[in-house]
């Protein structure tokens, strides 16, 4: 043994500890093996290498693009194939496609991220109340619950922002709207796991309200299962979020949303495939990325659910 | 995606255990959950026609109608009662199939999808049958050389199923298929040459050219499906090939597969008599979810391929604010979707022996 290598692998010892010595060791403990799990599925890992290229690009759009993404040159670069100037061509107002493409990744991540973040919240607190609550609560929850789970995704989605107006705050609305239930169903089966477990009458005992306990005892644990449906719905997030926008109902010009490009790209499909091809390629491979992630982590955090 | 499983062993300890209070309990279960799910279905879509909408009238009038007609309108419209009342009213148009008139075609909505329906119900069943007799295969042999080579090839097949845009993949196909290589015909369900000269009976062109025997029609109308059928058909596949995959792995984990074995069946039987025979039932559940995802999947897809289904419908419409006919299109595509999904869940429970045990 070295003595470089000494210091981590007692840093391993410590974070690998049978007895740990303190609660932050013990949650960092358990994240470490949560990580070296992960570490062991080569595809996931190469999801997280596609997450993390995605948040570069988009942190860094205004260095890596080599034009702007919402000006063209109409007079001297429409419709150019790729080349050394424009490495992924132009389109038909002369705007570098490269260039919007690596823009498009800051409105990609926003569509995502919101509506992570407005759905899952919902599908936690429906799924936690129905399922702690029991009774008619949960059965009229569920009952909602399932009939939101019944009905199609994107003619819903389609219908709400062609009454809303087009636009990108408007398709996150209608995506939300729709994408809360899967949640809510799992939340709700956490939560019946947990629910009649010791801690939880420890707890009750000690006099905290439901409100408390529903908040800082139930939904915590809910938390793993929860972000592993999230990332893997993250790609069908932004196909639909792709798809309104190349019915035109997404994003408006002269933002540079993918699937927007996409429908311009259209009418030159035969001609010019590239103006309609490069955007695509973008949405196949984050998509790709966060379908290879959601599935590392679901062998990670949740090794039953894994099909082997 | 997937509905609320109800269980007749579940009906059955409410009802108190006789098996025709059982099913009793059962049914009428089922269809107080088939009446809500609708009721919310229109719930949704009154909601989006008459509340989102600020003001219903001026987007039927435009902002330059007198007061006057304005306030009769709004009279017209029945949009002074009440909400739970228009809601009825509403609810009373739907089911009388009544979905106002579509301004874009001037006809009766209800006229415009009996006659754009079929494009898409022939498009959809002819993706889902790609699907399930290529998906099937590819599903069952994945699982059997689990681990292998051909197994990761079927897996990333699938994930790049999951990741794709579909309309993305197929303005590529076009390129490849029509323009390069000429295997496809133009967009569209049928040559011009063709358009006016053969008459449909049912509206499934492929049934009505092989019942009239214009063989030159049924060729021309395959070289037309095939392309946005397999597309569809490669998106069911991959849902279904990993399903699938599945399926069998739990079937080949039972105890009756490892004494086939040991009473000497070749494993060729084992696996497609046995075990494919035992995850039938749950296969034919998830092919019906699939044909109800392609339905709506037909939307984007018809779109790129000029097919004249209600996806296209749907989709022209929104372009041209023609509310009527998108929120016509809605009720109509949800009603299919939610009765497929109702439909592959009762399949469920009839053909699952173990359901109706006790």
């Amino acid at each position: 043994m070295s003595a470089v290598e000494q210091p981590t692998m007692s840093r391993r010892g410590w974070l690998l500890s049978e007895r740990p010595a303190s609660r932050w060791q013990a949650s960092l403990g358990r994240a470490y093996a949560t990580w070296r799990r992960f570490l062991a599925n080569r595809l996931g890992v190469f999801g997280l290498f596609i997450i993390i290229v995605l948040l570069s690009i988009a942190a860094f759009a205004d260095q890596l693009a080599t034009y702007s993404p919402v000006a063209g040159d109409l007079k001297n670069a429409r419709l150019l194939p790729p080349s050394a100037q424009h490495w992924l061509g132009t389109d038909d107002l002369g705007r570098d496609i490269y260039s919007r493409i690596i823009y498009g990744s800051r409105l990609t991540l926003v569509v995502v991220m919101l509506v992570a973040v407005i759905a899952a919240p919902v599908g936690l607190l429906v799924g936690t109340v129905a399922g702690y609550a029991g009774g008619w609560t949960d059965s009229v929850l569920m009952r909602v619950t399932d009939i939101f789970l019944a009905f199609p995704k994107l003619i819903l989605a389609l219908s709400f922002v062609a009454a809303l107006g087009p636009g990108i705050e408007n398709a996150v609305l209608a995506i939300a709207i729709t994408a809360w239930p899967p949640y809510a169903r799992i939340a709700r089966a956490e939560t019946l796991t947990v629910r009649s477990s010791d801690y939880i009458k420890v707890v009750q005992q000690m006099g905290a309200s439901p409100f408390r306990i529903v908040l800082r005892h139930i939904m915590p644990m809910c938390n793993s299962s929860l972000i592993v449906r999230v990332t893997l719905d993250m790609a069908g997030i932004i196909l639909t979020a792709a798809g309104l926008g190349f019915v035109g109902l997404g994003a408006q010009p002269p933002l540079p949303e993918w699937g927007a490009m996409i429908a311009s790209g259209r009418r030159f499909i035969l001609d010019q495939w590239w103006v309609a091809a490069m955007p695509g390629m973008a949405i196949l491979i984050v998509s790709l990325g966060f379908n290879l992630l959601g599935e590392g982590l679901r062998d990670a955090l949740d090794p039953r659910s894994s099909d082997q | 995606m997937e509905p609320h499983r109800l269980s007749v062993a579940e009906a059955q300890a409410e009802a108190g255990g006789s098996n025709a209070a059982a099913h009793f309990a059962f049914v009428a279960r089922f269809l107080v959950i088939a009446i809500m799910t609708y009721l919310g279905l229109l719930a949704v879509t009154f909601f989006i026609g008459r509340v989102i909408p600020i003001d219903p009238v001026l987007a039927v009038l435009g902002d330059r109608a007198p007061a006057s007609v304005v306030e009769r309108t709004r009279r017209e419209m029945g949009l002074d009662l009440p909400l739970i009342q228009q809601f009825y009213i509403y609810i009373k148009g739907v089911l009388s199939g009544d979905f106002g008139r579509s301004v874009l075609t001037t006809n009766t909505v209800m006229d415009d999808i009996r006659r754009v329906f079929p494009a898409t119900i022939e498009l959809a069943t002819f993706g889902t049958l790609i699907g399930s007799v290529v998906g099937i295969p590819l599903g069952v042999l994945a699982a059997v050389k689990r681990g292998s080579l051909f197994d990761q090839i079927v897996r990333v097949i699938g994930l790049i199923g999951y990741s794709m845009p579909i309309f993305w993949l197929g303005l590529l196909s076009l390129v490849l298929f029509y323009a390069k290589l000429q295997w496809a015909a133009f967009p569209g369900r049928l040559d011009v040459a063709y358009e006016y000269s053969f008459t449909p009976i049912t509206g499934f062109l492929l049934l009505d050219s092989a019942i009239q025997g214009q063989w030159d029609v049924f060729k021309d109308v395959l070289r037309h499906i095939l392309l946005p059928a397999s597309l569809l058909g490669y998106f069911s596949l991959a849902y279904i090939s990993s399903l699938t995959r599945s399926f069998i792995l739990n079937e080949l984990s039972q105890e009756y597969v490892v004494a086939a074995r040991a009473k000497g069946l070749s494993e060729t039987r084992i696996i497609w008599g046995h075990a494919l025979r035992n995850a039938a039932v749950p296969l034919v559940t998830v092919i019906a979810l699939s044909y109800a995802g392609l339905l709506e999947g037909s939307v984007l897809t018809e779109m790129v391929f000029s097919w004249p289904g209600i996806g296209l419908y749907v989709t022209n419409s929104l372009q041209n604010a023609d509310m009527n006919a998108v929120l016509g299109g809605t009720v109509v595509i949800g009603s299919v979707f939610i009765a497929i999904n109702l439909f592959a869940d009762l399949l469920y429970r009839l053909l699952d022996p173990r359901t109706k045990a006790q």
